[in-house]
């Protein structure tokens, strides 16, 4: 598939997945494989995890938008900051403080189910609605949650009909139903676990919340098995006038049989995710080095444009 | 140390032993559920008559504790299962529970109610359905609210408890805690009624308070609002009794802290908030488990939690050995033996990476004997064996 056809199949996508799979990286690597489209990308992160901009080396995510790479811009976007803006924007803004200090909005946003995440959605939608960029990638909610997040708006429009959160509700539906404009893009480890549960978080998503999955980013695979025997080991370390020790040969034999298990594990783990799914993949690398950075986001980013290309032409 | 039969370095085994209450924390994905069920089975093991309270176990470690069904009663776990050898010391059980919070909320409403009357009011009332499940806090204060009733029920020595994987896991150590700072605020207090103090000021304030709500949320809501509080009238004093008993039990010596984390760096930064909000509250932690560390595989040994220094600059050394081992291959056209080498290289690499990534919150306790760690397993941790073998890497 074509990678300017990936990038704007859709104006919004969210990207799901539970805690630890590294949703906020592939954030950052979808937002940078549409830059590269050519597209103009906002990052708009809802659970003030600022840490996303380090991706990019750039100063914490606050707000306000700010520029992270050429084309890419990013802000954070919580419950509680969207919560706010809506009161001030529907005139309350001298009494929003107080509601705030005392508490009572606490209990405002509780009297209504999943009333936050509709006035985060609904302010993605807003910011849709007004073309802030070509496309818009938002970092959902860890775990379960995400489930809640994205099924909120059908939720509350089945307990209440009328009223302005009704109405906002009303839109953020229309919003997530609509495959021209939002897709939601689910990522997963290939590890037991996480795959039976993003299984059962895309069953869940198209069947209550109506969204349109894109392809799962499985994240973090071990590279492939190193063909390499001692017998080859040694004939190649005199070809290259090296020296090597029996311990360096041991050491060799260990760390490759480490990875080739590893990765004959995940191998089995994506073809399960692949039966009980049917979504295509894309796979992105694991990466050795634990401080994520730039050159991280560079290679994830390459990663992810070649598994778009792999792609059928008719999957999106 | 050798405590009930244990023998090592961990500071687990003392904190399994003297403690009635064992908490874990962290961020989600790090392998909080099953370290707290591991330490359950190695609680059991010792002797001790353990229940593990779980939030939310993956399906395959649920079915391995036998809560397969919706079990908010703890269920014991057959002995020949944990203890298949028939090794451990005796006198030790172990139980599973998983926390449903509705429930053990519904419950808390009946227990707490002037009559059975009021009772039903509120668990019928729309609000309170919501409230029982969305209320940001509440599964925290339902899991303390469990924590209390396990805990006065005396068939159990030590609870294991697992924590929502949220940053809010550990609201429920605010005193008051959200749910009675709910009760306590004054919007709560104008809803209850005027105060002989300030009628009409309250009143009016009320009124305002009612408009907004409207605005946002349409009269509809309004209604519900109200008959919420109405109903909960004179019970509040109960709740408020109740959680300020469960804080002062964790803060107590009865209690125990578990931060787990995984050596990435996001991971270390949610511990270290945790470990910050813990310190704040004057809660002492017990131990820093690290999950899921990768072996080294070349002879160089480097402590945990040591980002410069001797030992990382050897390991740094590993790196650049092997590296430049892959280039020269590379040079030659042998491409098996230089993926070999860069292999060799890359793991080098992630354990030192790993251990850097420790280091800030090993920092942050100050307490580098309290770092227990646990290798990356070969297998699914989604049995009784598998949680045995994490048990033994615990304590």
């Amino acid at each position: 598939m074509k990678l300017e056809q990936f990038c704007s199949a859709s104006r919004v996508v969210i990207v799901a997945g539970k805690g630890g799979v590294g949703k906020t990286t592939v954030t950052a690597a979808l937002a940078q494989t549409a830059a590269r489209a050519g597209l103009s990308v906002l990052i708009v992160e809802v659970e003030g995890k600022s840490w996303l901009a380090t991706l990019f080396d750039r100063p914490a995510l606050g707000y306000e938008e700010t520029l992270l790479a050429p084309g890419i811009r990013g802000r954070t976007l919580s419950p509680d900051q969207a919560l706010v803006e809506y009161l001030d924007d529907h005139g309350m803004r001298p009494i929003s403080k107080r509601l705030r200090s005392t508490g009572a909005l606490e209990v405002v946003a509780a009297s209504v189910p999943g009333m936050k995440d509709i006035l985060v959605l609904g302010k993605v939608k807003q910011l849709e609605q007004a073309r802030a960029a070509d496309l818009i990638v938002v970092d959902a909610p860890a775990a379960g949650h995400a489930i809640t997040f994205l099924t909120s708006a059908v939720g509350l429009l089945d307990a209440m009909a009328t009223g302005p959160i009704a109405k906002q509700a009303a839109d953020v539906a229309a919003l997530l139903t609509d495959p021209a404009r939002c897709r939601v893009s689910l990522v997963t480890l290939p590890e037991e676990t996480p795959v039976a549960e993003v299984v059962e978080t895309a069953f869940a998503l198209e069947d209550r919340a109506g969204v349109t999955l894109g392809p799962v980013v499985v994240n973090g695979m071990w590279p492939p098995p190193v063909p390499c025997t001692p017998r080859l080991f040694r004939a190649g370390a005199r070809a290259a006038g090296i020296t090597v020790t029996a311990d360096d040969l041991a050491v060799a034999e260990r760390s490759i049989g480490f990875a080739a298990a590893r990765r004959e594990r995940q191998d089995v783990q994506v073809r399960r995710l692949a039966d009980l799914l049917p979504l295509a993949q894309i796979p992105l690398p694991f990466r050795f080095g634990a401080t994520l950075g730039p050159a991280d986001l560079e290679a994830l980013t390459d990663a992810f444009v070649e598994g778009i290309v792999a792609l059928a032409p008719d999957v999106v | 140390m050798t405590v009930d039969g244990f023998a090592s370095r961990s500071p687990l085994p003392a904190l399994l032993a003297s403690r009635q209450i064992v908490v874990c924390c962290g961020t989600g994905g790090v392998g909080k559920t099953t370290t707290a069920a591991a330490l359950a089975l190695a609680a059991a093991r010792s002797g001790r008559r353990v229940a593990v309270v779980t939030i939310d176990p993956a399906k395959r470690l649920a079915s391995a504790l036998g809560l397969d069904g919706l079990s908010d009663e703890p269920a014991l776990i057959d002995a020949s299962r944990w203890d298949p050898s028939g090794t451990a010391v005796a006198g030790g059980s172990l139980a599973a529970l998983m926390l449903d919070t509705k429930s053990t909320f519904d419950k808390l409403v009946i227990a707490h109610a002037a009559t059975p009357d009021q009772g039903e009011r509120i668990l019928a009332n729309r609000l309170y359905r919501n409230i029982s499940t969305v209320l940001s806090g509440t599964q925290e204060y339902m899991a303390m609210e469990k924590l209390h009733q396990l805990h006065a029920d005396d068939a159990f020595d030590v609870l294991v408890v697992d924590t929502p994987p949220s940053r809010h896991a550990l609201d429920f150590l605010d005193a008051p805690n959200r749910l009675v700072r709910l009760f306590d605020n004054r919007v709560f207090r104008m809803m209850m009624g005027p105060t002989r103090m300030s009628m009409r000021a309250a009143g009016a304030a009320l009124g305002a308070f009612m408009k907004v709500v409207a605005k946002v949320v349409g009269t509809a809501v309004v209604d519900d609002v109200m008959a919420f509080f109405r109903a909960f009238e004179g019970m509040e004093e109960g709740f408020r009794t109740r959680s300020l008993e469960v804080l002062r039990l964790l803060e107590s010596d009865q209690a125990g802290f578990v931060l787990v984390t995984s050596p990435r760096p996001d991971a270390v930064e949610e511990a270290c908030f945790f470990a910050d909000r813990l310190r704040a509250t004057g809660i002492d932690i017990g131990a820093l488990v690290v999950n899921r560390v990768h072996p080294l595989l070349v002879e160089v040994p480097v402590p945990v939690g040591v980002p410069v220094g001797p030992a990382s600059d050897a390991l740094e050394h590993v790196v650049a050995t092997w590296r430049a081992r892959a280039e020269a291959l590379d040079l030659v056209d042998q491409a098996g033996p230089a993926d070999a080498c860069t292999m060799v290289a890359s793991l080098a690499e992630l354990v030192r990476a790993e251990r850097a990534a420790v280091a800030p919150i090993v920092e942050r306790i100050g307490r580098p004997d309290l770092v227990v760690e646990v290798p990356v397993l070969e297998r699914e941790v989604a049995d009784l064996d598998a949680l045995a073998e994490i048990a033994s890497y615990l304590c």
